[in-house]
């Protein structure tokens, strides 16, 4: 499998990753050659094989009891944001 | 690089936890002597080696104290006192953890992970937190914001990754353990990379809470100490049922040290054929010399093959890096971490602080993984690696139906040069080629120390099946009795 | 219009009145301070993972049994991945492939009284997202992540309804149900309850379905009929001036009262779903359900179809009074306070008086200033004719401001009805008497002045002679018997 440039840009956008001219082209390169390797998996026969999600099979989820055992600590949170005002987040204008 | 200065303290740091267990309990030292000596060593020594992104000398100083104040109460345990480093991966309240990364270089947690939490509460002293390769995606510690850490056996030399900060920050002797972890191999390799013991136990048998995530189906926590003894004392404490992580197993944790001293008589070791097949003559020459110390203790050794195991690399370069896109969503520099100046609007908000706060080698694996989870391809990736990964699984299960434990090489090579491998990835991958299977099948492993090629440690890798733990650690712990691999000290790092 | 039929499927989002939030122990409390109720778990902190609430999974299962739908033994949980500000993983957290909840079905009954099937397709768990808030920021809006986690129960139509009508008339059933179940508190203004509607129209007679938009986040019946109805006339216009209709997510503007292209700009939606890590498969026993079914009230249909047959209600009587379990508590227990063969009765004022003055008051049921029992007595008085039913009225209303007892207000006010026959008679003759040409014109045939003399006496009795007693001596005596 190999990417074009407009493969690597449409996955970045999907990513939203800000990728440079300069370093466009090694991920393209890279990518592509990573896309290579794995296609030998295209080769195994998976017939019947039921994909595996988790590694310990036979386990299942454990449920929690309804209960709150959080308090508001919103300023100890906040702490590591870099745009606050009032308690909420700040982002540049969301237009819906 | 020795330290004069501290003649009185200078096999202070050679000692096992075992040893230094003993040294407090007769109160021939304090922890907080331990902890002033092996912060005056990481001052020393860290410059250089690269080891440590954080050294938490006061947090050490205050907590070294409170244990010594915890022994003198009557309290005792094989923890209390004990010095060790976290890889950074682990968030410490209050401390940064940075992942090795720029998007989280002003992050400061807010709480401990789990395994941060338990080994506190045991009494153990954090004196700083290890470098590492950005996010855990790497080989060599070369993918970290904070610079490569250097292999103490050659400081030419990677020290492998991604916990190779805490590798060498326990072949260097900077702590007698630190903590890991190990997605693809990320404690193994460079345990085996720098002469030193590391385990990667069953996956959900230490919590993942608090560890900042990778590839969540195949993280898993462990341990690098300077033998398998010492690994079971530590394993013991990280063990255990975590409520607060679903994947986390709710079984008891055995008595490791108690199974350390048990015969291998019978124990039945198959060496993994698909692991040999092709292996450079030396490491084979190696991997046989181990197999006849394991003979020579009473065990059979016997080939398996697990036709499908040669997929392993790349399976996981499909699942991992699925994982790893989604995972690493939340970094989107609105709650915490790296945000980038004046943006725009929300998009350049994402893709600026996204596309400045990652490494490149995060950025692949992110866009690798979005690419195999995209419309129209996944079935014909994530879906066919999950497929092959389940044969990969039952390759195991039935080789352990056979065996009691699989013994093979932990890496193709020595420690190789910095800077060898970091542009072309997939050279880079095939690194991990004999460590991944332990984790898309979710089995424990471990390597440790088992001879040298050009003047530098290799490891021979161990792995038994889920929840095979104490096997693991008493067929190491009976080799190193055998053997003094584990014993050799990096020269010039004294 | 009448070349064209329309296609509804609604996906309806209810948060599960649970406690705490589906993977972390944050509270679930509206109103609470920004980000005073996100813990770690809710704003995605490194290295935090979920953990699933019993009580969210409980729910689920209440509903899938209300509907008669298969319940799961095996579900999973995906991870939906797209980014947004009020998303703080960059994924929710929902089921995909296989939901908790399986194909069920309800009955909706129309305003012509005609019975309809709505097809379920599934119903599935996930958690809410947060809110962004515009308002008194400058070029910035706010994040608020207090919702972010809460239960969500995904519930899926089949596109089994023809009108705006069927797709209230379905909402609404919806709303009762989980209000039934308990599991929803059906707070419609505070987004407890809410509505994506699927919408396309089709050429009479043919079988494939148009090309549908998607209507989000319709947070009232109104605006959902309000909607469609806009929707509906837009692709109606679109298609027969030769256009054609774009499959887009829209969005109801109702003050404007129009749909409008939400995402143009964005490329087409890629969510990379799979199932999550972090989630093990939830697994859901036999033991388990059956535990769930032991909780099941008497659903809605049950009730009414009971009230029905047990209190010879017509089906639309039996239907308001099922359409809240605290409205069919309250029903039943005036029932049982004057009596079952009064129900008729009890039912006329529930739905007439009690009605009219909560809706007055803005009060929800269980506020109601006059008890159920207060309300039976008050009846019973009715009944045994200490009181005209008009007369009731005017004790119904001092009831609900004084907050007495019926007996009371009777007797401080002098109300109790005359019952005695030469009393009413008496004055009958008085007021006859008093009316000679009134009586002449009667008697010559003007029937309508029946009614002038009831009022006379009515007024001179001050509304207490009983009426039927009334009846019968005024006919009489005009008769001139």
């Amino acid at each position: 499998m190999s990417l074009s440039r407009q493969d690597v840009e449409k996955i970045a956008h999907l990513a939203r990753l800000l990728i440079s001219e300069q370093q466009m082209p090694v991920y393209v390169t890279s990518l592509s050659a990573i896309l290579a390797f794995v296609d030998q998996l295209a080769k195994v026969d998976t017939a019947g094989v039921a994909p595996m999600a988790h590694p310990l099979a036979g386990q299942t989820q454990r449920l929690r009891t309804d209960e709150v055992t959080e308090t508001d600590q919103h300023d100890k949170y906040q702490a590591n944001a870099s745009a606050v005002q009032g308690g909420l987040y700040l982002v540049p204008r969301v237009i819906e | 690089m020795s330290l004069e200065n501290h003649p009185k303290d200078a096999m202070l740091h050679d000692r096992s936890i075992g040893e230094l267990g003993a040294l407090l309990d007769r109160g021939e030292v304090s922890s907080l002597e331990l902890t002033r000596h092996l912060l005056a060593r990481i001052e020393a020594l860290n410059p250089v080696l690269n080891a440590l992104v954080s050294v938490t000398a006061a947090q050490a100083i205050a907590a070294a104290s409170l244990a010594d104040r915890r022994r003198a109460a009557g309290e005792s345990g094989p923890l209390l006192g004990i010095p060790l480093i976290h890889k950074d991966i682990f968030c410490t309240d209050g401390v940064r953890t940075s992942c090795g990364s720029r998007m989280l270089d002003n992050f400061i947690a807010p709480y401990d992970a789990t395994v941060v939490a338990r080994l506190k509460a045991a009494g153990a002293v954090m004196l700083g937190k290890a470098n590492m390769d950005e996010f855990a995606m790497g080989s060599s510690n070369e993918t970290s914001f904070y610079g490569p850490v250097k292999n103490p056996w050659d400081l030419g030399k990677v020290p492998g990754g991604s916990s190779g900060g805490s590798a060498a920050a326990v072949a260097a002797r900077l702590a007698p353990f630190a903590t890991g972890t190990d997605t693809g191999g990320s404690i193994r390799q460079p345990a085996a990379l720098t002469g030193v013991t590391g385990i990667k136990p069953t996956y959900g048998r230490v919590s993942r809470y608090g560890m900042i995530a990778f590839a969540s189906s195949l993280d898993q926590a462990g341990v690098f100490t300077r033998s398998a003894a010492d690994a079971a004392t530590v394993l013991q404490a990280m063990a255990g049922f975590d409520p607060r992580d679903s994947t986390s197993v709710d079984l008891p944790v055995p008595d490791y040290r108690a199974a350390l001293g048990a015969s291998l008589k019978g124990l039945k070791i198959g060496l993994l054929k698909e692991f040999s097949d092709g292996l450079e003559p030396r490491n084979a020459a190696l991997i046989e010399a181990a197999l006849e110390v394991f003979r020579s203790l009473g065990a059979e050794t016997l080939e398996m093959s697990l036709p499908n195991l040669p997929l392993s690399v790349p399976t996981y370069y499909v699942v991992a890096p699925a994982e790893c896109s989604s995972n690493l969503s939340r970094f989107d520099g609105v709650r915490f971490g790296y945000r980038c100046e004046d943006p725009r609007d929300l998009m350049d908000l994402y893709k600026r602080s996204r596309g400045e706060g990652f490494g490149a080698e995060v950025k692949r694996r992110i866009m690798t993984g979005t690419y195999v989870l995209s419309a129209g391809y996944f079935d014909a990736y994530y879906l066919k690696a999950q497929k092959v990964r389940q044969l990969i699984t039952n390759d195991f299960r039935a080789a352990f139906e056979r065996v009691d434990l699989l013994l093979g090489p932990t890496t193709p090579t020595p420690a190789f040069a910095i800077g060898a491998k970091i542009d072309d990835p997939v050279t880079m991958y095939l690194n991990d080629i004999y460590t991944i299977g332990a984790n898309l099948a979710g089995v424990p492993a471990l390597s440790m120390p088992g001879g040298f090629i050009d003047g530098l440690p290799m490891g021979v890798q161990l792995i038994g099946p889920h929840f095979a733990e104490a096997r693991l650690l008493n067929a190491a712990h009976q080799y190193q009795l055998a053997t003094d691999w584990h014993d050799r000290v990096a020269p010039g790092i004294t | 219009m009448s070349d064209w039929e329309v296609v509804i499927g609604l996906e309806i989002h209810a948060q599960l009145a649970t406690r705490s939030k589906i993977f972390s122990g944050a509270a679930t409390a509206y109103g609470a301070p920004p980000n005073s109720q996100a813990s770690l778990v809710d704003l995605a902190y490194p290295g935090v993972l979920p953990v699933l609430n019993a009580e969210a999974v409980r729910m689920a299962v209440k509903f899938g049994l209300a509907i008669g739908a298969q319940i799961a033994e095996r579900s999973i949980f995906a991870r939906k991945n797209y980014f947004y500000p009020d998303l703080p993983k960059g994924y929710q957290i929902s089921q995909y492939e296989q939901p908790v909840v399986g194909r069920g079905a309800i009955d909706i009954v129309l305003d012509d009284g005609v019975r309809k099937t709505v097809g379920i397709t599934r119903a599935h768990l996930e958690e809410d997202a947060g809110k962004s808030l515009h308002e008194g920021l400058a070029h910035a809006s706010g994040i608020d992540l207090n919702r972010a986690g809460t239960p969500l129960l995904e519930i899926v139509s089949e596109p089994d309804m023809r009108s705006a009508k069927e797709a209230v008339a379905y909402m609404k059933k919806l709303h009762t149900l989980v209000r039934y179940l308990e599991i929803c508190d059906g707070n419609m203004q505070e987004g407890s309850f809410r509505c994506d509607a699927n919408v396309s129209v089709r050429p009479r007679g043919r079988e494939k379905f148009g090309t549908r938009a998607e209507i989000k986040n319709l947070n009232s019946f109104r605006f959902v009929e309000k909607a469609i109805h806009y929707e509906v006339a837009r692709q109606v216009e679109l298609l027969e001036s030769g256009g054609h209709v774009i499959q887009e997510t829209r969005l109801y503007d109702s003050d404007k009262d129009e749909t409008r292209s939400m995402r143009s700009k964005e490329e087409a939606n890629d969510y990379r779903y799979f199932p999550d890590p972090d989630l093990l498969p939830l697994q859901i026993g036999r033991e388990f359900i059956e535990s769930v079914r032991a909780t099941l009230p008497e659903l809605p249909d049950q009730k009414a179809a009971r009230f029905a047959a047990g209190f010879e209600l017509s089906a639309y009587d039996a239907g308001v009074l099922s359409a809240s379990r605290e409205l069919g508590a309250y029903f039943e227990a005036v029932v049982d306070a004057v009596g079952a063969p009064h129900a008729k009765l009890a039912a006329n004022w529930v739905m007439g008086e009690l009605s009219s003055a909560l809706n007055r008051d803005s009060l929800e049921i269980r506020d109601a200033r006059v008890d159920p029992r207060a309300l039976g007595g008050l009846l019973q008085r009715i009944v045994d004719a200490t009181i005209s039913g008009k007369i009731a009225k005017d004790v119904f209303e001092a009831m609900w401001s004084e907050g007495q007892d019926a007996d009371a207000i009777i007797a401080a006010k002098g109300l109790r009805q005359i019952t005695d026959t030469g009393a009413i008679a008496a004055v009958i003759d008085a007021v006859i008497a008093a009316n000679p040409k009134q009586l002449a014109d009667y008697r010559a045939g003007k029937d309508k002045l029946f009614g002038f003399f009831i009022g006379q006496v009515m007024k001179a009795t001050e509304g207490k002679a009983n009426p039927a007693q009334l009846n019968e001596l005024l006919r009489a005596k005009l008769g001139g018997a």
